[in-house]
């Protein structure tokens, strides 16, 4: 009815608007409803035997302040600030070395990170579980050199989850790391040690502060998803390390209790959302490019 | 002649196939202004990064004050770089950027501040401290290069075609700042451009570059006057450059040379019945019979072409080779085009460049 009325210099904006229909349409299905869907279930109750009753309450979100729940927030907290800090500090200097490779090896260099992604990630982990089995390569290798009498136990603990989480997700920051390295212009290095720094002074003042955004591009992109990656602590924590990620999990598939899960899930975008929130204030990007 | 103050030697660099440079060895005194020019991929900035250690050299040595710092770090060398693309910090501000080598010397702080301000005084732009090197136009840019550099007080300044990303009328105005600024400091500068008229009119000497060597070195004049080469004769000025052959030598000395039918004089030594290449810059020649030298060559005018204070005028000589002329442009009748004219220049103004062979 509306469009009638509009004059006709708004015709341009309509064909712009027709263009822009299977996106915004793509959006609220996929995206937009199943959100709404999932906020909404947040604040129902769980049926006493299957599915969710239609009923408003704040059962779900009152149980989220259970110690119970508090520690597992902490603990995958402080996962994934260890996970950040961990790929950080390997991924910083591999990809900085990596960008003084000559060409040709850089290129394969950067191959090899990338080639692990074609392969499933669950597969990937199963491999860590062979190598640090008591059985397995790592504890043979020690016993067969004699350096240790019995098996050390590697698998199903903290430390485990942790290799695996940095394991699988250093790429990230390699990469963005990396992107922002190579962009970096030489001339100001050298720059900075003709005025009369050393390498290192010339490292701290001038290569760290001009890569901050692929710092904070790399940290958010490894931050948010070991959050959630439930398999990882599954598989290398047994069933010892509770993670949000294994929560939702468990709450959605075991306990059935969707409301439960919908509101941790809930509680897991906020904070995704406070962390991105935090990388645009520091990064002082506006949007999200520096990421992707 | 001031005292030495750097000295390469022997300098040679290979960069995979290409040899980079090749034996260079230039000594520079205190406070000169020293120009290398030559067209890219001549090794010019290859030799400046050497010199401020950003490059090692695969032989030869440089000499700084007398000390030999071939394999110092570039931060143990009292010599700095401005940048061809200034390379500032962009995360910091112009106070920051230009305070960068005090700082890292643990200057005290109200030191630095007032330092700081004498420098962008000196490069006149007083009270741009907290303005972001993104804020700034390129001639501002490179100011805050120059005085980032020069605060550090620098036995040697080395300039990297500092002024090639400026236009014209900034690129003028800038060269005059660079000159008073060197004079008035008295720093060494050793400078970098592929523009032959900035080089002729800032330097004290210009070492001319070509593929990895040093053709000549000298004073703007000696280059100008005498390219000894030419590669030298061609890349400085507008010259001709032909062959002619030594049929006598007049008492005084002068060669006396036949050449397009006709016959010239030229300073310089040859055999009778040699075959010597000769550079004539295209304003020394004159046209007119009238000439005391003997010269008996004429051309036929080919065309003119009017740049405003200039009028230059092509020659069609009679074995089919073409001579250029310049003249003033405005005022001047000019011969009409088809005549045969008569031309002659000073024979001190005719360089031997190549000599060898019979005719």
């Amino acid at each position: 009815m509306k469009k009638q009325k509009l004059p006709s210099t708004h015709v341009s904006c309509q064909g712009a608007c027709a263009a822009r229909l299977p996106f915004i349409l793509w959006t609220m299905v996929f995206v937009a409803i199943p959100l709404l869907y999932i906020l909404c279930m947040s604040f129902m109750k769980k049926a006493a035997t299957w599915g969710i009753l239609a009923e408003f309450s704040l059962d779900s979100y009152q149980k989220l302040f259970d110690p119970v729940y508090v520690k597992v927030f902490g603990q995958s907290m402080w996962l994934a600030f260890l996970t950040t800090v961990f790929t950080l500090l390997i991924g910083y200097p591999f990809a900085y070395f990596t960008s003084k490779l000559p060409p040709k090896w850089r290129s394969l260099v950067l191959l090899l990170i990338i080639v692990p992604f074609w392969t499933n990630s669950l597969v990937r982990i199963y491999g860590w579980m062979i190598l640090l089995r008591s059985q397995g390569v790592i504890n043979s290798l020690l016993i067969m050199l004699g350096i240790i009498d019995s098996p050390l136990k590697l698998l199903y603990n903290f430390g485990a989850v942790l290799v695996g989480m940095v394991y699988a997700l250093i790429p990230f920051m390699i990469l963005s790391v990396y992107n922002s390295i190579a962009k970096l212009d030489p001339a100001l290095v050298e720059a900075s040690r003709d005025l009369g720094a050393s390498r290192w002074r010339a490292f701290w003042t001038v290569t760290v502060p001009m890569t901050r955004a692929g710092i904070m591009a790399g940290c958010v992109l490894v931050f948010i998803p070991s959050v959630g990656l439930f398999f990882v602590s599954d598989l290398l924590g047994g069933a010892k390390t509770m993670l949000l990620g294994n929560l939702i999990k468990n709450e959605l598939l075991t306990a059935r209790n969707w409301p439960m899960g919908a509101a941790l899930s809930i509680v897991m975008m906020t904070m995704t959302m406070i962390v991105i929130g935090i990388y645009k204030k520091v990064s002082g990007e506006k949007s999200l490019e520096g990421i992707v | 002649m001031e005292k030495t103050i750097l000295s390469i030697r022997n300098i040679s660099k290979i960069f995979g196939q290409t040899q980079a440079l090749c034996d260079i060895s230039i000594d520079v005194s205190k406070g000169e202004f020293l120009t290398l020019l030559g067209p890219s991929g001549c090794g010019k900035t290859t030799l400046l990064r050497i010199i401020a250690g950003l490059e090692t050299p695969d032989e030869g040595s440089i000499f700084l004050d007398g000390k030999d710092v071939t394999g110092w770090e570039p931060n143990k060398r009292n010599v700095n770089t401005v940048f061809q693309s200034y390379a500032l910090f962009p995360h910091m501000n112009v106070f920051q950027n230009i305070a960068y080598g005090l700082k890292l010397k643990k200057v005290p702080k109200l030191q630095i501040e007032k330092r700081v301000e004498e420098m962008l005084a000196l490069v006149q732009l007083p009270g741009y401290g907290q303005r972001m090197p993104s804020q700034l136009s390129g001639g501002q840019r490179q100011r805050i290069a120059i005085a980032r550099a020069i605060i550090n007080d620098p036995e040697v300044l080395l300039l990297d075609e500092p002024l090639g990303a400026l236009d014209l009328q900034l690129r003028r105005q800038m060269q005059t700042e660079l000159k008073r600024l060197q004079k008035h400091l008295g720093i060494t500068f050793i400078y970098i451009t592929h523009d032959q008229e900035e080089a002729l009119n800032m330097s004290d000497r210009i070492g001319i570059m070509n593929e990895g060597k040093l053709i000549q070195l000298g004073t703007p004049d000696e280059i100008y006057e005498h390219p000894q080469t030419r590669f030298a004769a061609q890349f400085i000025g507008q010259t001709n450059i032909f062959d002619a052959v030594v049929t006598g030598q007049e008492e005084d000395g002068r060669l006396v040379l036949s050449f397009a039918g006709g016959i010239i004089k030229a300073q310089g030594s040859g055999q009778t019945g040699e075959k010597v290449t000769l550079s004539v810059r295209t304003e020394r020649i004159r046209f007119g019979e009238e000439n005391k030298y003997g010269f008996t060559l004429s051309g036929r005018v080919k065309s003119h072409s009017y740049t405003g204070g200039l009028l230059r005028t092509i020659l069609l000589l009679s074995d089919g080779q073409e001579l250029t002329v310049t003249g003033m442009g405005g005022g001047y009748s000019r011969a009409p085009i088809g005549t045969q004219v008569q031309i002659h220049w000073n024979p001190g103004c005719a360089v031997i460049v190549e000599r060898g062979g019979a005719g």
